[in-house]
């Protein structure tokens, strides 16, 4: 497999799937070329729907869609499906309607269009919310049954999809599992666990430490609601360290979300990559080195962390 | 008796319910609960396809309360459909009780969508309609929006997008909203806050059919129901004229009792006037009288605890 954008790949299972199952269906706000809806919008065009750029009433439609019995997606980037948030806390959550949402273009590694398009606090908002499982693949093939699970799945659900194209991390015989994570390599001196876009970069970064003589163990965690708690348990008790990766915010990230639980069930030093400021502009290798998610800045804080 | 003096019959008892809910529950909003009833009863006991016994029957047509907050008429409505006991009603706001401060569609089977949080419904009831015409099921929704509720922009998002919604193949046409046009919100009246004329125009202008009715007149209010559901190619609205605390002489046109619960006392004379009895005739008709004299004594109760 080459490297794929999760939105590619999620855009490619939506015909699949749609193909199988006639309750599915889209929404979008205008954006259904970037989310990637846009081929399943030509396949069925009388189950794609473009409230045009009006997020609050495309998450509201989708919430009466999914009670009249529809599996409906409703798309747009991140930070603006997100940003709808009493919509979906109430609409959608609340109601426990069967929507998933799916918020794409997350993270700075989006790049030039700055941080106004750039999802780095969706993961925050909707963790606080109690129904609502958030998951976030990191290769075309886990995007595949990622998507496949969003509509087995019966209740609200985010999915959280990339722009850029991530190269394949996951095992061939890899299956995903709502809250099991998986151990992309094994490792005793710390843990690194990343999700979406930073996987690839983690298992990069853990390459150059053994180098340094430093044994990571990199796990993928593409269920960030919920967490994988005997993995994340079993795995910071064996390397005593636990260092996460996100292209998000710390504050309520993944990295929080592991905080929170670790200092609940097992104290264990910890470090969080991810954002602590707004983003900006630029290339978006420019962006992963000047924020430390490329695998130099992964492996120099962790080297870092452990040289304490 | 005509169809309109029976729901005219169910509407008064609805209030007395909801006059009494609020009163045990301490706290609530008269008001618009009582602005609403009427349209409610006319919905819910004249029209209304649906089974309390099966409140998830696919075909059922559905009622989206958008403004939740006006929920003990819902709750009175459904009380009085089959939907629970009204002796559950006394339940309203108490820990543990299905019967939500604001409509939860977890809690209570019957309710559609959660509302209460203002601007939502319409496009909560919007997707169902559509959702509806896409299985080819036969069922309607009626959202109903309050007035200060459409001060928020996302209903204008659900106005300008409903006449348009599933065209060609699946118009939103099963879809009737009605404005319970009361002329008051939470802080003042409706034209001190942010005027909404020309509210009919604005509706038009988006492509919405629209009929004005007095919305305390059951013959105007099944007339232009009837006229909604003929109505094909779009959805319609009903801008129902209403007085806020319609049939309680001191909550009537007031501002004040938006939010307000009634004292006990206060809930026994309320009660009196929805039923039109005089003062020097109620102790009277009380004797005559015994399911409404039992719940004044379980007011009269309240007021000694």
């Amino acid at each position: 497999m080459t490297a794929k954008a999760s939105r590619a790949a999620f855009g490619e299972a939506l015909l699949d799937l749609g193909a199988r199952d006639e309750r599915i269906v889209s929404l979008d706000a205008d954006l259904s070329k970037s989310t990637m809806t846009a081929a399943f919008a030509k396949k069925y065009p009388g189950r794609a729907f473009n409230l045009g750029i009006a997020e609050s009433n495309m998450l509201g439609v989708a919430a009466g869609l999914a009670l009249a019995g529809k599996i409906p997606f409703a798309c747009s980037f991140a930070c603006f499906i997100v940003g709808r948030f009493e919509t979906i806390r109430i609409s959608v959550a609340y109601t426990n309607a069967n929507v998933k949402i799916v918020g794409t273009h997350v993270g700075v590694a989006i790049g030039e269009d700055g941080y106004s398009q750039m999802g780095l606090e969706d993961i925050a908002c909707i963790r606080a919310l109690p129904n609502v499982p958030i998951i976030q693949p990191a290769d075309e093939l886990e995007t595949k049954q990622v998507i496949a699970y969003a509509v087995e799945h019966r209740g609200p659900l985010y999915l959280r999809l990339t722009r850029q194209n991530l190269p394949p991390v996951c095992p061939p015989d890899y299956k995903f599992r709502l809250g099991r994570w998986v151990t992309l390599r094994p490792g005793r001196d710390v843990t690194l666990i990343a999700t979406g876009g930073t996987v690839f970069n983690a298992l990069e970064a853990a390459r150059r430490l053994e180098a340094d003589g430093i044994s990571a163990e990199v796990i993928n965690a593409a269920s960030i609601k919920p967490l994988d708690e005997d993995m994340l348990v079993r795995s910071a008790s064996a390397t005593g360290r636990v260092v996460t990766v996100e292209d998000h915010s710390v504050a309520g990230g993944l990295g929080g979300a592991v905080s929170e639980l670790l200092s609940e069930v097992r104290p264990t030093p910890i470090r969080r990559i991810g954002t602590t400021t707004f983003g900006e502009s630029g290339d978006p290798k420019g962006l992963y080195a000047k924020f430390g998610f490329d695998a130099v800045g992964i492996a120099a804080t962790v080297s870092k962390f452990l040289a304490r | 008796m005509s169809d309109a003096a029976r729901l005219v019959a169910i509407a008064r008892a609805c209030r007395v319910q909801i006059i009494r809910m609020l009163a045990h529950a301490g706290s609530g909003h008269p008001g618009g609960s009582l602005s609403v009833i009427d349209t409610l009863v006319a919905i819910m006991f004249g029209r209304l396809r649906h089974d309390p016994a099966r409140p998830d029957w696919p075909e059922r047509d559905r009622v989206v309360l958008s403004k939740g907050h006006a929920v003990p008429a819902l709750y009175a409505c459904m009380a009085k459909a089959g939907y629970f006991p009204e002796e559950q009603l006394i339940t309203l706001r108490k820990l543990g009780s299905p019967l939500q401060g604001h409509p939860d569609r977890t809690a209570l089977p019957g309710i559609e969508a959660a509302t209460g949080s203002l601007g939502e419904g319409l496009s909560v009831a919007l997707g169902m309609a559509l959702g509806l015409k896409l299985s080819r099921s036969p069922a309607r929704v009626y959202c109903i929006v309050g007035d200060g509720e459409i001060q928020e922009g996302q209903v204008w998002e659900a106005a300008m997008s409903a006449p348009k919604l599933g065209q060609p193949d699946h118009p939103v046409d099963n879809l009737t909203v009605i404005l319970d046009y009361n002329k008051i919100q939470l802080d003042d009246f409706v034209t001190k806050i942010l005027d909404l004329e020309p509210v009919v125009a604005k509706w038009q202008t988006f492509g919405w059919p629209v009929i004005e009715v007095d919305g305390h007149s059951m013959d105007q209010l099944g007339k232009a129901l009837d006229q909604a559901e003929a109505t094909r190619g779009k959805p319609t609205l009903i801008v129902a004229h209403t007085v806020k605390g319609k049939g309680v002489s001191f909550m009537e046109n007031n501002p004040e009792w938006h939010g307000k619960a009634p004292k006990p006392a206060e809930a026994v004379a309320a009660i009196r006037e929805i039923l039109d009895i005089t003062e020097p005739a109620w102790d009277d008709y009380l004797r005559t009288d015994q399911t409404t004299a039992a719940l004044v004594n379980e007011l009269r109760a309240l007021e000694r605890t």
